[in-house]
């Protein structure tokens, strides 16, 4: 497609490539949404590899304190608190967000609709754009004098708001302008999605033959765009405290350090919701298709997924038991904490009664997807614990909730895209993976990823705090079996990080030699599967498809056929 | 090649794409600015010294600049009116008569504010000034912002191009005019 209209502030930020003009118009500032979609997730992988190189770089602190770490040297206390904050912010807003919602959203929102591309292709590029020269931003801020921003992902105040307590004078600036830029483009991002799936479906399609999976992608882009506002006002409001000498959250001059709680968990809450609902969308669809079987009660997870959004935004203050707020205040929040686990916990049940039997094939985005459901209820039950705000005085910023959040995250971000992105493969390149390599990648993930977490749930328990640079200063937390145990946290993370080779090499090899993909080599239903892989521009030629059912109706009873896609007419 | 994508054209839900697509960027909006308000809501309830520091709004101002703001507004609705009419060129005057007052509104503000600084109330001068910059600040960046747009389809109406944004930018209008009713009364009025 041409461009007519040249948008403004698109041309600065690739400067640098002087490739082929046309190789550069097709890859870089294309407004094709499956481009737009690669862009996002090679981005969202590169930045996965900084995360998890800054995870191995603190984990080696933690179990060889002092030690000189290989590719590193010496963790520095400073370096330390830079390398836990950007770890996770950079696997929150970096990985989870463009590779879930933006690269997956992108991608099959609109071949899944049966339409040619999102409604805004040209906002479709700008928000990229945005993303990219967000992404700069933070990694330039591990450069600037000071190093990188150390006050925690959340970056409470006095501690982010003030230099002379972060000794980040530029770097936590820096770290909230990346920040409030990834807010812009995926608000934007966002809109496309929401107003793409609502305007421009295949004729035919109602809102329940939409796939699951396109579905969560836009109540999570609705939850995004109804919870991330407050938190861009508390952006500035920061912003103003670091650099104009504003108080908003200085109790001293009349502000209130609270305020930045109410506001980042505001928003912070609903965010899992945001990530997690793409990866729950992600594995109904791989459940559905591995399983043959339709999925279970399409309205009931529907509309779960809708209310889980709603109360999700009732929840936040249980990140603030300890922070001095109101007992009375903290019960309703105990209280509607455990409800949302109801929710949620009906959603698992129903993909569990979707597997049941089914003739399941147990090839490699279904290993991810069913180990998604396991170590996600990990994940969920122990949140029980610091939903309740007598338990959670004990559990509050210990390992126990950071290997609870990681028995969340992971199976989100890492788990859920694995196995979107090993089913999808065949479509986005026209080629199968290597099977054995996917499940030597499988296991070796798996595995290790438990003996990171399941120690660190013991240890949380032992009392052991978060966001300590070295524990031989605690002698009663540097006991030898603890340390044993972090010790074998970290072996197996760089075991985890080895078996990640696999995963580039499978890819690698099977871009390379993999046997060639039919258009639907899954015998699935939905309407991605249509087109030929991988889709040309326009995705599906000069006719597009019309909608005649729900999308997970395999084996049908009047079929033949064990599948019956959503294009066919009878 | 230069044909727009199909998808643009589509319109299940019975919303044109573009009014559509500017609703939702209205309730983003109204989040971050509701994100705001409460946060000053709730610090003003909490601090009723603030009202000493709030005696030095000037009412009078704030007051000419709502009428400035909505009568803004009136042009906005009669250039939709002219654009359904399809009569372009009408409907780029009275956007310019719209952007005529949101630039009325932002100078107004430059004196305003440059007076209150010389007396010494600045952004840092404490919490309820800080409060009282942000949120206005942030709606005339939204003023600033909404008028350049609104140039930018005026000029394209003159010439009967893609008329429905006549509408569009109107509906954003509307939006930063309904903040300012929120503002007024509470950094203005309520002393």
């Amino acid at each position: 497609m041409a461009e007519t209209i040249a948008t403004p502030g698109a041309h600065d930020d690739h400067g640098h490539e002087h490739h082929d003009e046309g190789w550069v118009k097709k890859y870089l500032f294309s407004t094709d949404h499956k481009i737009i979609a690669m862009q996002y997730m090679f981005t969202g992988m590169a930045m996965a590899v900084i995360g998890g190189f800054f995870a191995y770089a603190f984990r080696m602190q933690l179990a060889f304190p002092g030690m000189e770490v290989p590719l590193w040297g010496v963790v520095t206390s400073a370096e330390y608190n830079s390398l836990v904050t950007n770890h996770g912010t950079i696997m929150i807003f970096w990985v989870a967000m463009p590779v879930l919602i933006a690269a997956f959203g992108n991608y099959l929102i609109p071949l899944m609709c049966g339409v040619d591309d999102m409604v805004f292709p040209r906002l479709n590029r700008l928000s990229y754009q945005i993303f990219f020269v967000s992404a700069v931003v933070l990694i330039w801020s591990f450069f600037v004098e000071g190093g990188g921003f150390g006050g925690a992902w959340t970056a409470y105040p006095p501690l982010s708001a003030k230099a002379e307590y972060s000794l980040t004078p530029s770097g936590a600036s820096l770290w909230l302008i990346a920040v409030a830029l990834e807010f812009v483009a995926f608000l934007m991002g966002g809109i496309n999605f929401v107003t793409t799936a609502m305007n421009s479906r295949a004729k035919g399609m109602g809102i329940y033959d939409i796939p699951m999976v396109v579905w969560m992608i836009v109540i999570a882009s609705i939850l995004f765009m109804a919870s991330v506002g407050p938190l861009i006002a508390g952006a500035v409001m920061l912003f103003f405290d670091q650099q104009l000498g504003t108080a908003f959250f200085d109790p001293a001059q009349g502000g209130d350090p609270i305020l930045w709680q109410h506001l980042f968990w505001f928003f912070g809450h609903p965010e899992v919701y945001v990530v997690l609902l793409p990866a729950m969308g992600i594995v109904a669809d791989v459940i559905c298709v591995m399983g043959r079987k339709k999925l279970f009660a399409y309205r009931t997870v529907l509309f779960t997924a809708i209310g889980t959004g709603v109360l999700s935004f009732t929840v936040w203050a249980h990140h603030q038991f300890i922070a001095g707020i109101d007992p009375r205040m903290a019960h309703v929040f105990t209280i509607t904490t455990l409800l949302i686990s109801i929710p949620i916990a009906e959603m698992c049940f129903c993909y569990i009664a979707t597997l049941y039997g089914g003739s399941l094939t147990l090839n490699t985005p279904m290993l991810w997807a069913l180990s998604f459901i396991a170590t996600f209820l990990i994940g969920g039950v122990t949140g029980i614990f610091l939903g309740a705000s007598g338990a959670d005085i004990y559990f509050h910023d210990t390992y126990f909730v950071l290997a609870h959040f990681h028995y969340t995250f992971f199976p989100i971000a890492i788990i859920g895209t694995f196995a979107g992105f090993t089913f999808w493969f065949p479509k986005m390149f026209g080629r199968m993976m290597n099977e054995t390599l996917g499940k030597i990648h499988f296991w070796g993930t798996i595995i290790p990823f438990n003996l990171i977490f399941l120690p660190l749930f013991v240890l949380g328990a032992a009392g052991q705090h978060r966001r300590i640079y070295n524990y031989d200063n605690f002698p009663e937390l540097a006991l030898p079996w603890m340390q044993d145990l972090r010790i074998l946290a970290t072996l197996s993370l760089i075991v985890m990080l080895g078996f990640q080779l696999v995963f580039f090499y499978n890819c690698y090899v099977s871009l390379r030699r993999g046997k060639k993909a039919p258009a639907n080599p899954w015998n699935a239903n939905t309407l991605e599967w249509l087109a030929p892989s991988p889709p040309p521009h326009g995705n599906f030629g000069d006719k597009l498809p019309e909608v005649y059912r729900g999308p997970y109706e395999y084996n049908h009873p009047d079929r033949s056929e064990d599948f019956w896609p959503q294009h066919v007419p009878n | 090649m230069s044909a727009r994508p199909i998808a643009t054209t589509r319109e299940m839900a019975g919303i044109p794409t573009g009014r559509l697509a500017v609703w939702w960027v209205i309730a983003s909006e109204i989040v971050i600015f509701g994100g705001l308000l409460a946060s000053y809501i709730m610090h003003r309830l909490a601090n009723d010294a603030w009202s000493v520091q709030a005696a030095n709004t000037n009412t009078w101002i704030g007051a000419f600049n709502t009428f400035v703001l909505l009568t803004s507004s009136l042009f906005a609705v009669l250039a939709h009116k002219a654009a359904v009419e399809g009569n372009g060129k009408k409907a780029a005057r009275l956007l310019l008569y719209t952007a005529a007052g949101g630039t009325t509104f932002a100078l107004v503000k430059a004196y305003e504010w440059s007076v209150e600084i010389s007396h010494g109330y600045t952004l840092a001068s404490n919490t309820f000034w800080s409060f009282y910059y942000t949120a206005a600040g942030l709606h005339a960046l939204h003023v600033i912002a909404g008028v350049v747009i609104m140039l930018i389809i005026a000029r394209e109406a003159a010439r009967n191009l893609e008329l429905h944004r006549v509408e569009l930018i109107g509906i954003y209008w509307h939006f930063v005019d309904i903040v300012w009713i929120f503002l007024f009364p509470l950094l203005y009025i309520a002393k």
